[in-house]
């Protein structure tokens, strides 16, 4: 702990029953350059105030459990440096758009319902027994989806939607990045059933392209980009009812 | 333990983030896209109503306070062109140019290079037309 300097940590608390808002709370805390925000939050927890509530996990951007607002922008707090914010103060707050359960922890369950909506698994498209081997997959194939396999499940794409915010009925950006990357997936045979989603009310027509999304997710999955190619493929879809020998 | 998420308003969203706030901006160059809309609207009716009305209506649009809605609605257009364009690579399929993904600022790029073409395609043919 030698060679730190305080900085000052504000954080929006709420504590359900004992006040009905939020308010904020403030901190001088310890740092070294190599402190992050996560550390912060744990040093207040162990030095301070142990009633302090976050979610954490790895520690090293893979879990997505640390999202949160950090100076007003959605970051993971474990990746996120407090050197960057000096002379300070860092404002802390939950991650946007979502309800707040307590302190800096968000109610989930909105997101975790529609994750099962989308199926997010390989439906094979026909059932084949073990002795026939493997599903290949040419790198061509896997390139189509890849980038879109990346998402952590994070939800700061959804605290940078503006959409989502002011409809929570949308079924938002990192939802849609993951369909997309099983849609696009050549092993999978669930795509007609995924699209019904992709067109409906709460499907891909409610973004209006902010394009944020895909600024804040810290794992360049580009969430944006899988929502408009939806757009484009919804589109297709419903023309292509006109050609003979299709479906209305 | 008592549950009661707390759900935060969203009035005044867009001034939260600069970044909201230029996606506000870009929406808003809607408004001056439909004034320049009405205005070529009511060029091709004075036109249809003869060469009176039409040379009248030329004559009021180069009045001051025309003039000064169409620099706003050039500035306008220019925003609109170049922030379309910066977002442009979110909303396409990959496009693979000689085997190679072609990266975000290429496709920007192009995409600035050819509305710029276009602009001073149609600003030369006009005035060739008119001359």
């Amino acid at each position: 702990m030698s060679d730190t300097r305080p900085i000052e940590i504000e954080v929006l608390r709420y504590q359900p029953g004992a006040r009905a808002e939020p308010y904020v709370q403030s901190w001088a805390v310890q740092f070294a350059d190599d402190t992050s925000v996560l550390e912060a939050l744990q040093r207040i927890k162990d030095l301070h105030d142990g009633s302090l509530t976050f979610r954490w996990s790895c520690r090293m951007a893979i879990c997505g459990s640390c999202g949160m607002m950090i100076n007003g922008v959605p970051r993971l707090a474990c990746r996120t440096f407090l050197r960057e914010f000096l002379p300070g103060p860092v404002r802390v707050e939950p991650l946007a758009h979502f309800p707040i359960e307590r302190d800096l922890v968000v109610d989930a369950n909105d997101f975790m319902t529609k994750l099962a909506t989308i199926r997010p698994f390989i439906v094979p498209r026909e059932e084949r027994p073990l002795s026939e081997g493997e599903y290949r997959q040419t790198p061509a194939e896997l390139e189509r989806f890849e980038q879109f396999s990346h998402c952590i499940n994070c939800m700061l794409c959804y605290a940078a939607c503006p959409q989502y915010g002011l409809d929570t009925k949308f079924l938002g950006p990192g939802l849609t990045a993951l369909l997309h990357r099983y849609n696009n997936d050549s092993r999978d045979g669930a795509r007609e059933e995924r699209m019904q989603l992709v067109h409906s009310d709460e499907g891909v027509w409610g973004c209006t392209a902010v394009g944020y999304c895909s600024v804040v997710c810290p794992k360049q999955v580009d969430p944006a980009n899988a929502v408009n190619q939806n757009k484009t493929m919804s589109a297709v879809d419903w023309f292509a009812r006109f050609l003979p020998g299709r479906r209305p | 333990m008592t549950r009661k998420p707390y759900v935060r308003p969203m009035r005044g969203w867009w001034r939260r983030d600069p970044y909201f706030t230029r996606y506000m901006a870009r929406e808003a160059t809607a408004v001056l896209v439909l004034a320049y809309a009405a205005i070529l609207l009511v060029t091709i009716e004075r036109l249809a109503q003869g060469r009176d009305a039409f040379e009248a209506w030329m004559e009021l649009l180069r009045g001051r306070a025309f003039l000064a809605l169409h620099l706003a609605i050039v500035a306008t257009f220019v925003l609109h062109t170049v922030t379309w364009f910066a977002i442009m690579p979110k909303t396409m399929p990959p496009v693979e140019v000689a085997g190679r993904r072609l990266g975000p600022a290429a496709i920007t790029g192009a995409g600035l290079v050819a509305s710029l073409a276009a602009s001073v395609t149609l600003f030369l043919t006009l005035r060739h037309l008119a001359s």
